[in-house]
């Protein structure tokens, strides 16, 4: 393990991670809400922690290698965890534990969107705008994470977009290859970011509000700047762009890189798993409509029709706005929704979930077992995107897919041990596993009322989720610190 | 015609036997003396031993005078720089190359322009017998289907069975009932050989009739000569070779395909090429393997591997089992004598229908297509009449005027489209398709000539 180099690394990553409180110190400063001196504080510590890492080692610059990857992919998270969670500590309002603050901050930063605070409406404008930026840092992360970094390590057959996508990941260099890849992204990322704000603002929502919105919609985390969540927009034009952005969001951003470098939509298309997800998007739309129609949960039906659609969009997308508790509609929908958070978006997106990829390979192993049957004989390849898979693939999508199974129960037992009633621990591990940030049962869109301990471990899930789960299971096997 | 060969293969050599006989003369160029020597023992030919595509081989050969060069070496490149070097060093007028490789065929207009390798005509054989194939299913109970006029028109070869309503009945007797336009008998084949038709020809049960007929009347031309075989639905293919898998890509979208492949790698990448197809790995003759994929069900067995013996093994077997209609590649002359009419429905020989589409290019006159059937004992020509009255010696003439060579018919007119039954007093217009059928193909150049325009005529 080169610990110089990762160090060096980290505290580079430190403080560029303390400029991202300037922005809401700046807005303390506006808006006079108090929260000038936490952020201050946060910054000069986050900056000092920063330098005193980066400076002893500052000229260790050797080639990581993979395994040394893995382990600042982690600490990435963590260490950012940590220091990003000091703003919450440090305020007046809205004061939280170091448990509470590391369980939001991670949420913001794997955007999961889970949240233990109460009153958002009347938090200090600062930490408002501090809280949805989060998830908006950790957008632009994930982006690399999931375009970059992870398929370049083979996790969970994601290096299925190294070398199909003919979009930024191509060669196999590490260093410049990753820079170029993540401005391409970013770029997307931020210009997504810059339109879906832009068209918020437009829709009649307040500037402040379209800012912090855009942020959590992009990203598909789901914080929202209010108590009543997006309920507290109404008409449904804002919720319309919403939906568009939050499907913009959790599409794969080598598509959208390609259909910008070529000019033309027809990618999208071509993309089985693209079809297959907005497939899915439709028929959980669907069978919600049904399901309220049918259950007459409310007397208008045009109202259960957008709130459903709505509803199903976001939890589809892994987002988590809500525009109506679906708690108090049938329970079949409640499943529903957590099926499709377990399947989440596509992968090279800011979504979470077992992604909409690896439901797709499944499905077409599946589909070739049944048919060896009638021919022992029959020679059957695998294709997706006329695209041959090989079996080594099949088989990491496999062992993905178990493994994530496995630690959901494992989680379910844990959070049930805890005390919480079955769907509650169900719903509250799809909502951080799956990087949802909603789940069910008692534990729907806010999650003060669990102890610290369940935090903790909704916590290392979120991370776990945000990771394809391997990333992180590596670091606790003891051949990963042999040397 | 002075005629270069290169490449002494199967085709090259079944070729220089067939172009000799109509005395040509003929270089056959190959690496292998010893087969070259084989082929001159046989044959009238003159034979140059060294790599087809070196200048200094195909000056050796005569290039400078000759007025054709037919590449048919087992290489594509070969046979693609062979073409281009006639083009650029020799001024040979007319090339022709066989290509097999799907990527060159692809791209041929750009290749084979005078800009790119100058290859006039492009053969290729898989894409030939493909095809041939292909007509076969298409059509059930149908022993041959040959295109003309771009396969607007087609000559059929059939067995008349029970239950087609004119067998054992006279041929006027067809002529009275049948609409004009549907078929014109070309020939009946009794016992190997060619019956005279005349109107109180009686058609009978194990002859071997061909007829013309529009393409969209194929099917109820045929209806009226044996009780037609409900279409194929379920085709199984023995062999993964660029014929079966090509075969298997044409059918797959409108029949339900199988394909049975010995070589593991190559039917992975069969299977990843084939959408549709179920790709099977085995043997052909496995009986095991034909029965749990249902052979008793199958329409078609075709057996189209490289292997002539492990062909018709697989065809026997097949038929044993119950498939319906069984076909098999030869490429040996001598075995598609021994096993047609034995439990083999069809054999189909790769160099006949090959050297049907060279012969189109290698006739003189306004020959446009040309068939070989009855394995190269007679042909089918389709040849345009032009000229008026004056330069011509058909043009303008009854029929019964016009000196055809014994064995020689002219059995259909096609004209604006349109097929003419030919009777005594149909006379020939100029731009006619005139559709002759030789039942002895050694009288090819008497026709060829009879259809050639005076000099005086521009």
């Amino acid at each position: 393990m080169q610990y110089g180099g990762m160090i060096r690394i980290l505290g580079l990553f430190l403080m560029a991670f303390s400029l991202t409180m300037l922005p809401p110190l700046g807005v303390a400063a506006f808006y006079k809400d108090g929260a000038w001196m936490a952020f201050s504080w946060s910054f000069l510590l986050t900056l000092a922690a920063g330098f005193l890492l980066w400076f002893p080692v500052r000229g260790h610059a050797p080639p990581l290698k993979i395994r040394e990857g893995f382990f600042i992919i982690v600490l990435f998270w963590s260490v950012l965890t940590f220091f990003g969670s000091l703003p919450f500590m440090l305020t007046f309002i809205p004061h939280l534990s170091f448990t509470d603050a590391a369980f939001e901050t991670m949420s913001g930063l794997t955007t999961t969107g889970a949240t233990v605070l109460t009153d958002i409406d009347y938090l200090p404008h600062a930490i408002k705008l501090y809280h949805q930026q989060l998830q908006f840092f950790g957008g632009m992360a994930i982006l690399v994470l999931a375009v970059a970094i992870l398929p370049m390590l083979k996790v969970g057959g994601l290096q299925l977009y190294r070398r199909e996508t003919p979009g930024p990941a191509k060669d196999t260099q590490l260093t410049p290859r990753i820079m170029q890849t993540a401005k391409a992204l970013w770029y997307i990322y931020v210009g997504l970011t810059l339109l879906c704000f832009l068209a918020y603002w437009a829709c009649g929502m307040k500037l402040f509000d379209a800012v912090g919105e855009a942020f959590s919609t992009v990203s598909t985390g789901g914080f929202s700047m209010h108590n009543d969540n997006f309920a507290h927009y109404h008409g449904h034009l804002i919720g319309s762009v919403a939906m568009i952005f939050m499907i913009l969001g959790s599409t794969n951003f080598s598509l959208h890189f390609l259909a910008l470098r070529e000019k033309s939509l027809k990618h999208y298309f071509y993309d089985a798993e693209f079809r297959t997800f907005l497939l899915f998007l439709f028929l959980s739309a669907c069978l919600t409509i049904l399901t309220l129609l049918i259950a007459q949960v409310y007397e208008e039906p045009r109202t259960g029709i957008y709130k459903a659609i709505f509803n199903a969009v976001s939890i589809g997308t892994s987002t988590g706005f809500l525009s109506a508790s679906f708690q108090s509609w049938p329970l079949f929908i409640s499943v529903l929704f957590m099926l499709a958070g377990i399947v989440g978006g596509c992968a090279a997106s800011t979504s979470g979930g077992i992604k909409v990829i690896r439901a797709l390979i499944l499905y077409g192993q599946g589909k070739r077992e049944l048919k060896r049957l009638i021919h022992p004989h029959a020679v059957l390849p695998l294709t997706l995107n006329s695209r041959v898979l090989s079996d080594s693939l099949t088989q990491s999508v496999w062992g993905y897919v178990a493994v994530f199974f496995s630690v959901f129960i494992l989680l379910v037992l844990i959070l049930m041990g805890e005390g919480l009633p079955f769907d509650g621990a169900v719903g509250a591990v799809v909502a951080c596993l799956a990087n949802l940030g909603v789940g069910m049962g008692g534990v729907s869109d806010n999650f003060v009322s669990l102890n610290d301990s369940t935090k903790w471990v909704l916590t290392f899930s979120m991370l776990g989720g945000r990771l394809e789960i391997f990333t992180l299971l590596l670091l606790f096997t003891p051949a990963f610190w042999k040397k | 015609m002075n005629i270069i060969i290169l490449g002494a293969g199967q085709v090259g050599g079944t070729l220089a036997e067939n172009l000799v006989r109509e005395n040509n003369d003929i270089t056959l160029v190959d690496v292998n003396n010893k087969r070259l020597k084989d082929l001159q023992t046989k044959l009238d030919i003159r034979t140059v031993t060294g790599p087809a595509s070196h200048p200094s081989v195909l000056e050796e050969a005569g290039a400078k005078n000759a007025d054709m060069m037919i590449a048919v070496t087992s290489s594509d490149e070969t046979n693609l720089v062979a073409c281009h070097i006639g083009y650029q060093l020799f001024n040979t007028p007319t090339k022709l190359a066989r290509i097999r490789s799907r990527d060159y065929l692809e791209q041929q207009q750009v290749l084979f322009s005078t800009a790119g390798f100058a290859i006039d005509y492009c053969i290729s054989p898989e894409h030939v017998v493909t095809d041939y194939i292909r007509r076969l299913i298409e059509y059930p109970g149908a022993l041959q289907v040959l295109d003309f006029m771009k396969g607007e028109f087609r000559l059929v070869a059939i067995r008349p069975y029970f239950g087609g309503p004119f067998v054992g009945k006279p041929l006027s007797h067809l002529r009275e009932h049948m609409p004009e336009d549907v078929l014109c008998i070309a020939a009946i084949y009794r016992g190997n050989r060619s019956i005279p038709l005349n109107p109180n020809t009686v058609i009978e049960i194990g002859d071997e009739v061909f007829f013309i007929a529009p393409k969209e009347h194929v099917r109820n031309a045929m209806s009226s000569l044996r009780q037609l075989d409900e279409p194929y639905k379920r085709i199984m293919i023995a062999g993964g070779g660029n014929i079966g898998a090509e075969l298997a890509a044409s059918l797959e979208t409108e029949y339900q395909v199988k394909l049975i492949e010995h070589n593991t790698e190559r039917c992975r990448v069969i299977a990843e090429r084939l959408k549709h197809t179920t790709v099977l790995q085995g043997d052909a003759s496995d009986r095991e393997l034909l029965m749990s994929e249902n052979i008793e069900y199958a329409h078609v067995f075709c057996a189209l591997t490289n292997d002539d013996e492990v062909n018709i093994m697989s065809c026997l077997q097949a038929k044993r089992l119950g498939a319906r209609q069984v076909m098999a590649l030869i490429t040996r002359t001598a075995y598609v004598d021994l096993v047609e009419g034995s439990d083999i429905d069809i054999a189909i020989s790769p160099q006949q229908a090959t050297i049907g589409s060279i012969l189109t290019h290698i006739r003189q006159g306004d020959i446009v297509n040309v068939h070989s059937l009855r394995r190269g004992a007679a042909e089918a020509i389709e040849v345009i009449a032009h000229g008026n009255e004056k330069t011509s010696k058909v043009v303008g003439n009854y029929l019964s005027q016009i000196k055809l060579p014994k064995d020689a018919s002219i059995v259909a007119l096609i004209r604006e489209g349109k097929m003419i039954v030919p009777y005594e007093d149909t006379t020939i217009q100029s731009e006619d398709h005139v559709i002759v059928f030789l039942a002895d193909k050694k009288h090819l150049s008497e026709v060829e000539r009879l259809f050639q325009v005076n000099v005086g005529y521009i």
